[in-house]
């Protein structure tokens, strides 16, 4: 849900659209608009026919509208009747009291008949930032509040919980989760060992979800998941994986890469970028990894055209049957069970969106669910 | 003068420390960037004190204890390694973060401590002044703005660096304060506990901790000797290091 309003050069100039970018570049009245044209889009996702649809939580940035994904996801409960909706998700460290996620999303549930999903997150480090929440205690707040939202659903209130970070008297939440034992919980992530190691383990066997990453990064975590499943003693279920990714379905390949190409751009060297202190604040990953970040660096925070973008795996986009294509040999590489498909990115403009919705729901994705 | 290169456990960490001279015992606290090597200023003062410098829990090759969470945890373990050391009557010489846990040990505990010199110290925020981000800018960034004197960042600069040791220091100087930035808010109620003498020495051109934070500071500890140097940045001890130890022995 970027500001597709942006003014790109000032956000070019400000050499990243995230933390300081000066909030006078937001203009309420064109937000009004993009907020109600975007719930409209998501809206039509249900009339498309799309199983689930997904909002997520970013803070103090063009890149995204949505610092609370509640308001959207509550605003969807009561437009909407039978798709799911996927909060993809809730960034549990920064929250000072996790009960009002347990709460916020218990409502939701119940409101729209037990249609929730669930996502928690740590939030990017660039929220680390803004929020002034410290990242070294990041894993440790998300695993404590995880647990309490976790408790709180599912054993009988009241009841006290004792953690290091949060301390609650009494735990007896009104009301309670409407699908048993609670909403299916996803873990959507950029890619990490810890993550897929605590999300598979048998216990909890939650949905993780590869967001915008190159093609081949997200088969090696699918693998690892798998593979981690497997050092548990199980064997994973496709259900298990999913990859978010961006894409646009044009009437043939050359028209879709002349429609999105100047949005997709827009995007991914404007909305996305941010410098590496930001990106990836002390003790927010292992220190390994933001030493072979760090390695990267050229590569990662570079411009990237649509067509490297393509050749990445980064970006699908083409006719219906090159789309359809592109998504065959993928799934049958990984065997992802959920796809969940960015319509809209950067600053493509509302008639764009709605016919590769349309586009993406009518010719590719009745092929794709087939597969499964 | 030679300084030894050990290693002692207090609490539970191995902690490295360099010590050299004799006299009175005067143990220096780094900042945020460590204390690699011993540095001129350390030999100039050991032909005074004994000079003792430790590298903190968290950074260096001191070891990482799992207790280390706060700054407070930093100064109980001060507290600590001058008994365990058995420093009576030790000259406590902070530079930033190592003045922030200078200021820490002593509203606790001043019973080994003669005096502290606070060489712009971290810990106390000040109304209307915004200290660097040093964690949003990236550590090259940080290196030219601690130096007044350009050749001095780019000689910095020019130095080796130890990827992995960087890394851990700027971990733990996360920990211990990235949020509140830099400072503890609940100090400045117990500064008046601190009745040991006190001497600040502040970078008239600081651009990480700027000097207005001294006005604060001396509000605060008003018996305490402010001296503020001319043509300095944030480290007085390595840009005016001749002036930096005279003002330390006067």
């Amino acid at each position: 849900m970027p500001y597709a309003e942006l003014d790109l050069e000032a956000g070019r100039r400000n050499g990243t659209v995230w933390v300081k970018l000066p909030n006078r570049h937001f203009d309420p009245e064109k937000g009004h608009r993009l907020y109600n044209r975007y719930l409209d889009e998501l809206e039509y996702g249900e009339e498309l026919g799309f199983d689930a649809l997904g909002v997520n939580e970013h803070h103090q940035t063009a890149y995204g509208l949505m610092p609370s994904p509640i308001v959207t996801a509550s605003a969807l409960a009561r437009r909407t009747s039978k798709t799911k909706i996927a909060i993809l998700g809730s960034a549990l460290p920064l929250r000072s009291h996790p009960l009002t996620v347990a709460e916020e999303h218990a409502m939701i549930d119940v409101i729209s008949g037990g249609r929730l999903i669930s996502g928690f997150v740590r939030g990017i480090g660039a929220e680390y930032h803004t929020f002034g929440v410290n990242p070294t205690f990041s894993h440790e707040r998300f695993h404590e509040a995880h647990d309490l939202i976790v408790r709180a659903w599912t054993e009988p209130g009241p009841f006290s919980f004792r953690g290091r970070h949060y301390s609650v008297q009494y735990v007896n939440l009104w009301p309670r989760p409407y699908q048993k034992p609670h909403p299916p919980i996803w873990i959507p992530s950029q890619g990490s060992k810890e993550t897929i190691d605590w999300a598979s383990h048998p216990e909890r066997r939650y949905a993780y979800l590869q967001t915008f990453s190159p093609a081949k990064v997200v088969a090696r975590y699918l693998k690892m998941y798998r593979d981690t499943c497997k050092g548990y003693g199980y064997e994973a279920s496709d259900s298990q994986l999913g990859w978010a990714v961006p894409v646009y379905v044009g009437e043939t390949d050359q028209r879709a890469r002349d429609e999105a190409r100047a949005h997709f751009e827009a995007f991914r060297n404007v909305f996305v970028r941010m410098p590496l202190e930001m990106l990836l604040p002390p003790g927010y990953t292992s220190r390994e990894s933001l030493k072979n970040v760090m390695k990267a660096k050229a590569q990662m925070f570079g411009d990237v055209t649509l067509e490297q973008a393509l050749e990445l795996g980064l970006f699908v986009c083409g006719s219906p049957a090159t789309v359809l294509d592109n998504f065959k040999t993928y799934w049958s590489e990984m065997r992802f069970g959920n796809l969940l498909v960015m319509c809209q990115f950067g600053t493509l403009p509302a008639d764009l969106t709605r016919s590769n919705l349309e586009l993406f729901a009518r010719e590719v994705m009745p092929a794709l669910k087939r597969l499964a | 003068m030679s300084f030894t290169d050990t290693y002692v456990e207090v609490d539970g960490c191995r902690t490295r420390l360099r010590r050299g001279g004799a006299g009175a015992p005067l143990v220096y606290l780094h900042g945020a960037s460590g204390a690699p090597v011993v540095m001129p200023f350390m030999e100039k003062l050991a032909r005074r004190f004994d000079v003792l410098v430790p590298e903190h829990p968290g950074y260096g090759l001191s070891g990482e204890p799992e207790w280390l969470e706060n700054i407070h945890d930093m100064a109980y373990f001060y507290l600590d390694f001058l008994k365990e050391l058995n420093l009576e009557d030790a000259v406590i010489v902070g530079s930033s973060m190592g003045g922030w846990i200078a200021l820490e040990m002593a509203v606790r505990d001043t019973s080994r401590i003669s005096s502290l010199v606070l060489v712009s110290p971290a810990g106390i925020a000040a109304p209307g002044v915004q200290p660097a981000d040093i964690f949003l800018m990236p550590p090259e960034e940080v290196i030219k703005n601690l130096f007044f004197d350009e050749k001095l960042a780019q000689a910095r600069l020019a130095q080796p660096e130890d990827i992995d040791i960087s890394l851990k220091n700027r971990h733990t100087t996360a920990r211990l304060a990235w949020e509140p930035r830099l400072h503890d808010p609940f100090l400045p109620k117990w500064l008046h506990r601190i009745q040991v003498p006190v001497k600040i020495i502040w970078g008239r051109q600081d651009r990480i901790l700027p000097v207005g934070i001294l006005d604060e500071l001396k509000r605060l500890l008003p018996k305490a000797q402010a001296h503020i140097v001319e043509n300095c940045g944030h480290l007085p001890h390595a840009e005016k290091a001749d002036e930096f130890v005279d003002l330390v022995c006067r």
